[in-house]
């Protein structure tokens, strides 16, 4: 199962990349959000692909016995999942108030902050 | 019990966001609410840097779960001293704010964000693992982009988007780091860390992944070449927003930086700091070449930021116990510095009514006393004795001129004959020369609150002991070094007796 996901991997963080590489925000941002997924694959990719049993304890035992599911990366998996669905929101709102103030998605024209043509001393 | 002093910052900073958070709709008691939450953190911070120091580093595992296994907090001398520095600059900031922020600021959620922004600080400091670093990276991150757009001007909005887009960037390398890290060794405790990667047989994906790390501290901490989000950004939010980002958050980066590059990847000095020392040479020059084309203070005094990264960065690229000393002190008296003198040409665009250097003038006739506050901070970072930059930029070229590595060395000692450059620039536009025909000329110190000048008279203070009084610094930063550099002592604190 590893390689089909590691080559999956590759091709979100190409997409990714590319996607990215727009002037458009909004490209930008969907850039992130398959760069995100990507990522979040890659680290329940490393802690390695089993077909056990879940990591919980029989109610009549004191340990499980066997082999069972690495429970860390799901747990990684999942804060990194609420944590990139919060920067992602805050990056679609900002995204929405370019457009409202700067009347522009594209980076390039974005030249607010760092006026272009100005005087050098 | 020595482990609540690890937990206090942490617990007072979040007390804190929560309380301002409730009393939103009472504007006065937000207001003190925030202020005592400062200075509590700051009496928490003093007290874990005494515990540390007296009794040496401290751990906590969370609900008794043992290292590897359980949520670390690990705090050394490097780590009290971080967090200490860090509830100053905090505690300065927001007492300048008092008087900055309006009611429209106040609504924006300016108080329950800054304690957020303190919380993540202080907790990228206290932690003892790479994940949780991550989390405490984006508690900082989330809520630096809300106090960011406070104000919600067109600059703000343009500088925020730069800022937004490279930081969610670098994020997802260091995530794409953990993970590799993870994949690697199994681990993502610091301590545990620093005992598995010497072990691990694949050092081309371990490098690699250090790599990784290095590009997405690197952006955090602002470094050539990834510092252009920096420049577009921090002078256009509120002036205490922008001096605490300016005093705060690319240090985060470095300090994440000096962890990862003393306590887990020193398989191969050669290779890693050779890199690192390339960047903070190339960093020095960028920045403060980058500053003498600017005539608008705060973005002066940004571009300047940069080039000071360079330096710390060069000393932990150097990795000798004096150059990591050269550091540890840099970084102490940079963030008080740089904090002081964003808050200074915040005062100074009060009086005259503008951070555009061609707009103003006459301050030194209208406000002598601010000239001399400017001084203390401007010369310190330029590096003249007796004042804290010219111990902090000796130490550091005299480790490079031990380790031989002479044009580093003469890298250093250029860009501080630059920065004295845009600083004899904002000198004589902003304070020297008489104030432009046309406008009204500026104000004298008076017209400024209390709450503005009672920071920067502290800062500027703390930097002139540092400087006559460098001493018992130098001690400290020594005792960080010496402790950055065996991480053998770091791994056997956190994991005990265990293989």
């Amino acid at each position: 199962m590893e390689v089909p996901l590691a080559l999956l991997i590759g091709l979100l963080t190409g997409v990714a990349t590319w996607l990215m590489l727009s002037r458009n925000l909004i490209r930008l941002l969907l850039g992130f959000a398959v760069l995100g997924n990507a990522v979040n694959l890659l680290i329940f990719t490393a802690g390695r692909l089993t077909r056990d049993v879940p990591p919980l304890v029989p109610l009549d035992a004191e340990a499980i016995e066997g082999a069972f599911a690495n429970p860390l990366p799901q747990a990684l998996v999942l804060t990194a999942i609420v944590i990139g669905f919060g920067l992602l929101a805050f990056a679609l709102v900002l995204a929405w108030q370019a457009y409202v103030r700067l009347g522009t998605i594209r980076t390039d024209e974005m030249r607010e902050a760092e006026p272009p043509g100005e005087v050098k001393p | 019990m020595s482990g609540w002093y690890a937990a206090a910052p942490l617990i007072v900073a979040m007390t804190t966001a929560a309380a301002t958070t409730l009393a939103h709709a009472m504007p006065r008691t937000q207001r003190a609410l925030s202020l005592a939450g400062a200075f509590a953190l700051l009496a928490a911070s003093i007290a874990l840097m005494d515990a540390v120091w007296r009794g040496g580093m401290i751990v906590v595992q969370s609900s008794n779960w043992d290292a590897p296994f359980g949520i670390t907090l690990a705090v050394d001398t490097f780590g009290a001293v971080m967090t200490l520095i860090a509830a100053i600059t905090g505690a300065a900031c927001l007492i300048f704010a008092i008087p900055e922020i309006e009611e429209r600021h106040r609504r924006a959620w300016f108080h329950p964000l800054s304690h957020v922004l303190l919380l993540g600080v202080c907790g990228a400091f206290i932690t003892g693992d790479l994940f949780n670093l991550y989390v405490w990276f984006e508690v900082m991150l989330i809520a630096s982009f809300g106090l960011m757009t406070i104000g919600g001007t067109k600059a703000q909005t343009d500088g925020a988007v730069k800022y937004v887009a490279l930081n969610l960037v670098a994020t997802l390398l260091f995530l794409l780091a953990v993970g590799l890290i993870y994949g690697m060794t199994g681990t993502l405790n610091y301590a545990d860390l620093s005992r598995t990667i010497p072990n691990v047989g694949n050092t081309g994906v371990l490098t690699a992944s250090a790599m990784l790390l290095m590009a997405a501290f690197g952006m955090k901490a602002a470094v050539f070449p990834l510092f252009f989000w920096l420049p577009a950004a921090y002078h256009t939010p509120l002036v205490s927003v922008s001096a605490v980002f300016a005093g705060l958050l690319t240090k985060v980066g470095v300090y994440a930086l000096m962890r990862a590059f003393t306590l887990l990847f020193t398989h191969d000095v050669g290779w890693t700091h050779e890199i690192l020392l390339w960047v903070s040479g190339l960093t020095m020059i960028t920045g403060v070449l980058g500053a003498a084309a600017q005539s608008e203070m705060r973005r002066i005094l940004s571009w300047h930021i940069i080039s000071q990264i360079g330096y710390m960065v060069m000393g932990l690229a150097l990795y000798t116990p004096l150059a990591i000393v050269g550091s540890v002190f840099y970084l102490v008296h940079h963030i008080i510095v740089k904090a002081n003198l964003f808050l200074i040409a915040g005062v100074a665009a009060r009086l005259t009514g503008s951070m555009e250097l061609k707009k103003i003038g006459g301050l030194y006739q209208s406000a002598p006393l601010l000239g001399v506050l400017f001084f203390i901070p401007a010369f310190s970072l330029a590096g003249f004795p007796p004042l804290s930059g010219f111990w902090a930029k000796l130490i550091l070229v005299r480790a490079a001129l031990e380790g031989r590595e002479w044009w580093i060395a003469a890298a250093a000692l250029v860009t501080g004959l630059l920065t004295i450059y845009s600083m004899t620039k904002i000198w004589g536009e902003a304070f020297w020369k008489p104030h432009p025909e046309g406008g009204e000329a500026a104000a004298p110190l008076a017209a400024a609150p209390a709450a503005m000048l009672a920071p920067i008279v502290t800062l500027a203070a703390m930097t002139i002991v540092i400087g006559l009084f460098a001493q018992p610094f130098w001690i400290v930063a020594e005792r960080a070094a010496a402790e950055m550099l065996d991480p053998t002592v770091y791994a056997a604190a956190v994991l005990g007796g265990l293989p």
